[in-house]
């Protein structure tokens, strides 16, 4: 039992030694600068703690005298420095520019420029296409959704000028920040290998124009079309009846009862709302370099949730240099685009070919009664109800004869 | 389908009102990332 034990403890230390030896490698034979062993382990791509050269930047408090030697370097060596450079500590002053101009190096843009090139650009692109894809499948196995019944002849205004000119606001002004957006992204991939660099170079510089300043009626129209619709989208229980059915869309003569808008679209609603003020919230900060930083306090409070923690992304960090709040804003800018442009086309499907009678809705704002009655069928009720009563009201005030 | 054109028309406006606002207003790229001791334009 005695030699168990022994052997235990033996075995304990030589691990205890072991995780040790792990967390702070012996450095000594290169005098604390990095060894040969972490140079590999970063070329076999494993993380190293760069700690031991982040803090090695002198000590200014233990300095040697200034009539002694080295006493001039100030506690500090050339080495030490540059180390401070390199990690964004030493103490810059800059005559313009700002904070942002004080960092010197910044190595989260590498692993930004990775992402922007890899899986943001990659899984972006897959989307759109598996949206298309999809939409087209839709289109074959559905084909067009027809009125069902028979077609009056009258009209019902579904939506005023004022509701319409909003809208095409928003949505004009998303078309172009979408294309000039795919433009930036992948133009270098896919534009430039087609009409070379000279002439890539001026459509680049007009997308960007269009895009930094288009952005500006995008946020107007967000705000106008919010404003003018919130109170028709709140969810209610009908919306269970169209959710019960898939909003009749999967099958022919299958109508759901549906105020003026229907759940499915309460959800492009509440997500071009949602996603669009995240992506002008993110524009904005785009557009003012620097000035509006919001990643490190949004990461912050995330942390607080447990959120990120909870989906196995750790701790996020909370201290961030100016550079990396823009290479933070670009990707969630890019990201939130393409979730809005995936749902945008699934809109933009079902409003035109996908729908016999749609279009008019936003086109003339005049529709057909009966897909009026088939697709909002309590909302043409409550406008002829309404009527009725105007009728009722303007027969009651004509003085009697 | 007026009120579609009317809006790609405000849509123009705006981009152009909202550019050459900034512009004036010392918010170009330009004038941002440059001190004031720099003359730009001249």
């Amino acid at each position: 039992m005695k030699r168990v034990a022994l052997a235990l403890v033996v075995l304990l230390a030589f691990l205890t030694q072991s995780l040790a030896q792990d967390q702070t490698p012996d450095r000594s034979a290169t005098g604390g600068a990095q060894t040969l062993e972490d140079i590999m382990k970063r070329q076999r791509g494993e993380a190293v703690d760069y700690d031991f050269r982040r803090n090695a930047t002198g000590d200014p408090d233990s300095a040697a005298a200034i009539s002694s030697q080295l006493g001039t370097l100030g506690g500090v060596s050339d080495p030490e420095l540059w180390r401070a450079l390199r990690y964004g500590s030493a103490d810059i002053t800059v005559s313009s520019g700002g904070e942002e101009a004080t960092v010197l190096m910044q190595d989260g843009g590498m692993r930004w420029l990775a992402w922007r090139k890899g899986p943001l650009a990659t899984y972006g692109a897959w989307l759109l296409g598996a949206t298309i894809l999809l939409l087209a499948l839709f289109y074959l196995l559905r084909g067009r959704i027809r009125i069902d019944g028979e077609k009056t002849g009258r009209t019902i205004t579904r939506f005023k000028a004022i509701e319409r000119f909003g809208h095409w606001l928003l949505a004009g002004s998303f078309v172009l920040l979408a294309l000039t957006g795919l433009l930036t992204l992948f133009g270098r991939l896919a534009i430039i290998p087609l009409i070379g660099k000279d002439a890539f170079a001026p459509l680049a510089l007009a997308s960007k124009w269009i895009h930094n300043n288009v952005a500006w009626a995008f946020m107007l129209g967000l705000v106008m079309v919010f404003v003018m619709w919130v109170a028709h989208n709140i969810p209610n229980k009908t919306d269970l009846k169209w959710i019960a059915v898939g909003g009749g869309l999967l099958k022919k003569g299958v109508h759901p009862p549906a105020k003026k808008f229907n759940f499915g679209q309460k959800m492009i609603f509440w997500g071009v709302i949602v996603l669009g003020v995240s992506v002008s919230a993110s524009g904005l900060s785009l557009l003012f370099p620097f000035e509006m930083p919001m990643f490190a306090a949004t990461f912050e409070k995330l942390n607080a949730l447990g959120i990120p923690q909870l989906i196995g992304l750790g701790t996020l960090p909370t201290a961030l240099a100016p550079h990396e709040e823009m290479q933070y804003a670009q990707l969630w800018h890019a990201i939130v685009a393409f979730v809005m442009m995936a749902m945008i086309l699934a809109h933009i499907y079902i409003g035109s070919i996908g729908m016999e009678g749609a279009y008019d809705a936003m086109g003339s704002g005049e529709v057909e009664l009966q897909w009026a009655r088939e697709h909002h069928g309590l909302w043409v009720k409550e406008v002829e109800e309404a009527e009725r009563q105007a009728g009722t009201d303007a027969k009651n005030a004509l003085p009697a004869e | 389908m007026k009120a579609m054109l009317l809006a790609f028309a405000a849509i123009i406006v705006i981009s152009v009102g909202a550019n050459q606002a900034l512009t004036h207003m010392g918010f170009s790229s330009a004038d941002q990332t440059t001190s004031p001791s720099v003359r730009l334009g001249e």
